[in-house]
């Protein structure tokens, strides 16, 4: 896909999270939009998968550690045709696949289940770890958080993969500087979070604005490119991105919206998508 | 009087690996840098290549051993008891319990038994915990022959499984040709009329050593091993329950949670009967030698016949 091509695909991803998380009265916008942009990049240019056959052994896996921005992630799948996107609508009810957080058991293309913070990084780590000692070339891709990095498990992990040299895993870290109690700077503050990352045998690209094709898209095929180490891509994002309301807010984090919003918010969308039309 | 061979569980655990590693290639095995003390340097002295050292981060090898086993891979997760079941919980129930994940939980150096590294590393709390995962299969071998054996059934096993093994080298109870393991069935070891002793672990043998002080006062107890926790053999208890009325629980645990708790779930929905359950009584444990601190909690042969002497 070309860069307005996926600009236009984020754009309706975006608007299947909002009406998913209306629908359910609950969920996650702020960080789900914030990643927008990197799901749809990972889903319709980066990786290696077949909706087809979403348990394909070769495929490329993906594991969203920060599970809470699941409407994010089944957006995105329902968009690039794993199950209908009119099911997005069901999000969280009582009796849908689509439960709360990611359940690898009952919705393709999950490849692990997720949500409680920091431990979907090790789980990637596993499967990165079992692609080398097989000699598989399938890769390794998982989304944390910026307030998800507070976790222990999170550098449990990177000493791992670091040590293991495993330069199939690509850790994304989706830097949108908010957490639930406010500013991740003002709650604990994990910068500097490069020198982290790199301090744990990683590569690590900075990439300045993360709902940006063009900058993830280099950051992207800078990883592919890197070899006898781990990447990781510490993309600035903006909470909430792409409705006006919600952005760099961590009130929107957990929050869903009332019909008001709501319009206000597919209008926003709406008026996007027709910008993008006019290029 | 023959010498009585003693071997112990972790000892098992180990062998069974390097034994079962040729048979399975798709076997890896995870240690929190304790490949020497959970005996699975046996495994890396064998298969080196499969054999993977995350270091001292429990949390974090559990969660290798859930990606690994979405790959294919059987993957057994050492360490012992207290940071297998304890420090890493919350990680054994999201990424390997509530997946149904293949993984292999490993863990030794289960109970009092641990000895004089005292109360820090001796978990009593394991099988409540794990017992309480949706989907999770607890078992508890009481010597060398089950332990190997139970390792075997984990594998032909999908999904995830508790395997508790012991440091103390205990006696070797089950060497005869007669003796089989299915996963999810007791044993009866011994009959007898007058009161059942439930018992797992190291205490299966203390059981039988506290059925023949019984027998000398012509109470005849029918003496029950019962290695896998869950699934109970809840058919085994309730007929036991009904033909001898009185029931007692043995374990090297608390007596909160864990095979008591198991066998009076059943039998207060279904038969209730009287039950003492002998076990760690609400206490942490504390430094010793394993053998003195097993005859001072009261698991060994004649402490357990003491207790249901006085309850009785």
């Amino acid at each position: 896909m070309n860069i307005l091509e996926l600009q236009k695909k984020a754009n309706e991803i975006r608007k299947s999270i909002v009406t998913a998380v209306y629908s359910a009265k609950a969920g996650h916008p702020g960080g789900s939009l914030s990643a927008a942009d990197i799901f749809t990049y990972l889903y319709f240019e980066e990786m290696n998968i077949d909706p087809e056959k979403p348990d394909k052994e070769d495929r490329d896996r993906f594991v969203l550690s920060k599970g809470h921005t699941a409407p994010g992630l089944y957006s995105t799948l329902a968009h690039r045709g794993f199950f209908p996107v009119e099911d997005l609508k069901t999000l969280r009810s009582l009796g849908s696949y689509l439960q709360g957080h990611p359940c690898m058991q009952h919705i393709p293309g999950v490849d692990m289940s997720s949500g409680s913070l920091g431990q979907g990084i090790s789980a990637a780590v596993g499967m990165a770890l079992s692609g080398k000692m097989d000699q598989k070339d399938f890769r390794v891709y998982t989304l944390l958080g910026d307030g998800e990095i507070q976790e222990g498990q999170v550098w449990e992990a990177a000493m791992f993969a670091g040590h293991r040299q495993l330069d199939n895993l690509l850790v994304i870290v989706d830097n949108n500087g908010l957490q639930i109690d406010g500013k991740i700077e003002d709650v604990c503050s994990p910068y500097p979070i490069d020198k982290k990352w790199e301090a744990f045998q990683f590569h690590v690209i900075n990439v300045e604005d993360g709902n940006d094709f063009q900058q993830l898209k280099a950051a992207f095929d800078e990883a592919r490119e890197t070899k006898g180490k781990p990447t990781a891509i510490i993309a600035k994002t903006v909470k909430g991105k792409g409705v006006s309301f919600m952005e760099n807010s961590a009130a929107w984090h957990g929050v869903a919206p009332n019909e008001e919003e709501y319009k206000t918010a597919m209008a926003d969308l709406e008026k996007a998508g027709e910008a993008l039309c006019q290029k | 009087m023959p010498e009585i061979k003693k071997i112990a569980t972790r000892e098992s655990y180990g062998n069974a690996l390097a034994q079962l590693g040729k048979e399975y290639d798709n076997i890896v095995v995870l240690d929190a840098d304790l490949a020497g003390a959970t005996k699975t340097s046996i495994f890396k002295k064998a298969f080196p290549e499969r054999h993977i050292d995350c270091g001292i981060a429990e949390c974090n090898m559990a969660g290798i051993a859930a990606g690994l086993a979405t790959t294919g891979k059987i993957p057994f997760m050492s360490t012992f008891a207290m940071f297998a079941a304890g420090r890493a919980y919350e990680q054994v129930r999201n990424s390997i319990g509530y997946p149904q994940l293949n993984v292999k939980i490993g863990a030794t150096h289960a109970g009092i038994s641990v000895g004089e590294d005292g109360a820090t590393h001796q978990c009593n709390e394991d099988i409540a915990l794990m017992r309480t995962i949706p989907g999770m299969v607890v078992i508890n071998p009481s010597d060398d022959i089950e332990a190997k054996e139970a390792v075997r059934a984990a594998i032909s096993h999908q999904g995830p499984v508790y395997l508790r093994f012991g440091r103390l080298a205990t006696p070797v109870i089950h060497d005869h040709p007669d003796y089989s393991f299915t996963l999810g069935k007791g044993m009866v070891l011994r009959e007898g009329k007058d009161i059942t002793l439930i018992a797992t672990g190291l205490c299966v043998n203390s059981a039988l050593e506290a059925a023949d002080k019984l027998k000398k006062e012509n109470i005849e107890a029918k003496v029950i091993n019962i290695h896998t926790i869950k699934p109970l053999d809840e058919e085994l208890v309730l007929a036991a329950a009904k033909e001898t009325g009185k029931v007692v629980t043995i374990e090297e645990h608390s007596v909160i949670g864990g095979l008591g708790s198991a066998v009076c779930d059943v039998l207060c929905a279904k038969a209730p009967t009287q039950v003492l359950k002998i076990g760690i009584q609400d206490v942490f444990g504390e430094s010793g030698p394993a053998a003195s601190l097993i005859q001072k909690y009261k698991l060994d042969g004649p402490g357990v016949y003491e207790q249901v002497k006085a309850w009785i």
